[in-house]
């Protein structure tokens, strides 16, 4: 289990200190939870602080009632924690195989790295020697990406907006990708994403809007709400709509 | 041949005792062992020190290994290697050269190699210079490489310095005749305080030439490195170059690719970037599970892989 306990994260700007993440207490105890939100509500932030990527300002972090607060990055993903980045990151030389088989954690076998591959609709023969370099596709960097959390297999993985940068035909067999992963992880799935249909798929769905978590419970009962929610966070680009059409 | 001997030849030419086919080992300085075949001359020169290799036009497949190994410190060698590649040959040559210097002088090997690429000829020279040794003497190498390119030949030069290697400068000169092709691929990487500098000339005097010089390194410590690159267009030709450097710590590298169109035809491209290792990719290597050194070895030998 994943608790935060009473989570703020503050960043300077040019207008003084902006708060990010406002006090945030939730608990994860697996299953399938999508994170979900307005864009800049903190929703990365609070990824990359359950990854040990960003430090909070305040509150505890607790992976199976260890204080983890303090654990770097490393101890972090050792200890079970995986994380797929918005933007994967490039790297030259570094081929497709390495940086499966460095998710793994083990020499692999090509057949084990075409189940990884194939799991994100990439064929391995065409992939596994390529370089993880610019000469990949913003899409196919991305299923690489979640190609590498498949390979670790953690207790928790936290995929940040994986649908990002995906063609639709590909959707689908994302959507699939992830029903799979809950069935063969059984662990923690943090998924943060704007799809309705990755919204679907969860368990459980936090809302997150200007560093607060607005709401978080079973789908049934958060996603009516979140439709008029968003209704009213609207409001300011509707306004101005209705002015325009004056 | 002693066991340091035959650790730095397993190093510098992935050889495990005797290679198949022609070879010429040099040991401080002297022959250590020759082999020759029907279709590739080995012969000392007469008149300075050094060998020539003949390659028989249409030979196909054939390797050479000529490597050269010092261990006795304070060794000065200085020696011309003269290559003929017949026409429409289709060769591995395997140079390169191992110091394990233990004492406290100098060992230094100075070489320099002419090629005869000959018409319609295919040559893949492979150079790996390492050094060893816990001496205080330096373990110094100075490769010079004339490349001289005949019609429709081509050339593919992989060199590489991944260790203890002092000071070196590395001269290759090279000039590419009609539709002929000359693909350099250097990887290098200095530590401590040692300097490297590359200076690669290039003149694409045929119709259809082409030449690709490109250039990974790793500078860490208190290293320095310079790159020197310089294509000159005479024809209706490509040439591109590209220096990527990845410093460390407080080294130092400086690239100075330059380019000379004399043509209006001649294509001419030349790229060069140097910075630290992204912090995300730290990051990133750092969420599947490896420490940061661990992620910045792995950084490093993908680079120079």
């Amino acid at each position: 289990m994943l608790e935060l306990k009473n989570i703020s994260f503050g960043a300077l700007t040019d207008d003084g200190k902006k708060e990010i993440i406002k006090d945030i207490s939730i608990k994860f105890d697996g299953g399938f939870i999508a994170i979900t939100g307005p864009n800049g509500g903190g929703k990365s932030t609070l990824a990359k602080i359950i990854a040990g990527i960003e430090k909070p300002t305040c509150g505890k972090i607790y992976l199976d009632g260890e204080d983890i607060t303090g654990l770097s990055v490393t101890e972090r993903a050792r200890r079970g924690i995986s994380f797929a980045f918005q933007q994967p990151v490039r790297f030259k030389g570094i081929t497709v195989n390495d940086l499966i088989r460095l998710a793994a954690g083990r020499d692999i076998t090509v057949s084990e790295a075409c189940d990884y591959l194939s799991q994100v609709g990439l064929c391995a023969r065409d992939y596994i020697n390529r370089e993880v370099n610019a000469s990949l596709s913003g899409g196919e960097l991305k299923r690489i990406e979640i190609a590498t959390v498949l390979a670790r297999g953690t207790a928790v993985s936290i995929f940040d907006e994986p649908e990002a940068g995906i063609d639709l035909w590909s959707f689908s067999n994302l959507i699939n990708v992830f029903e799979r992963m809950r069935e063969r992880l059984g662990g923690t799935i943090i998924i943060i994403s704007h799809q309705e249909r990755i919204l679907n798929i969860a368990d459980k769905v936090a809302v997150l809007a200007a560093g607060e978590l607005t709401a978080y419970g079973e789908k049934e009962a958060v996603l009516p709400g979140l439709l008029d929610d968003s209704f009213d966070a609207c409001k300011v680009l509707k306004d101005s709509m209705k002015e325009a059409s004056v | 041949m002693n066991d340091t001997e035959k650790e730095l030849l397993k190093i510098i030419a992935d050889m495990d005792g005797t290679p198949a086919g022609a070879y010429n080992i040099r040991a401080n300085g002297s022959l250590a062992g020759r082999a020759t075949t029907e279709n590739i001359d080995i012969r000392t020169k007469t008149d300075k020190p050094g060998i020539d290799i003949i390659i028989k036009p249409g030979t196909k497949g054939e390797t050479v290994h000529i490597p050269v190994i010092i261990d006795a410190s304070g060794l000065n060698d200085l020696v011309y290697n003269d290559f003929y590649i017949g026409d429409n040959a289709d060769v591995t040559i395997m140079a390169g050269c191992g110091i394990h210097n233990c004492g406290e002088s100098e060992s230094r090997h100075d070489g320099v190699h002419t090629f005869y690429v000959g018409k319609g000829a295919h040559v893949k020279y492979v150079e790996r210079h390492y050094g060893e040794g816990d001496g205080t003497g330096g373990r110094n190498m100075n490769p010079t490489t004339v490349v001289n390119i005949s019609d429709d030949g081509y050339m593919e030069m992989e060199t590489s310095q991944i260790k203890g290697i002092d000071s070196t400068y590395r001269k290759t000169r090279a000039t590419v005749s009609d539709g002929g092709t000359l693909i350099i691929h250097e990887k290098i990487m200095t530590h401590g305080t040692q300097t490297a500098d590359t200076d690669f000339s290039v003149d694409l005097n045929g119709k259809n030439s082409s030449a690709n010089v490109i250039s990974r390194s790793v500078a860490r410590d208190k290293s320095h490195q310079r790159f020197l690159s310089n294509i000159n267009g005479n024809n209706v030709c490509n040439g591109h170059t590209e220096c990527d450097a990845i410093i460390m710590d407080e080294a130092n590298v400086k690239a100075s690719p330059t380019l000379g169109a004399n043509h209006i035809d001649a294509a001419l491209i030349h790229e060069a970037a140097i910075g630290k290792i992204a912090g995300d990719q730290l990051t990133k290597l750092m969420t599947l599970g490896l420490t940061e050194q661990q992620a910045e070895e792995e950084i490093i030998n993908g680079f120079l892989k």
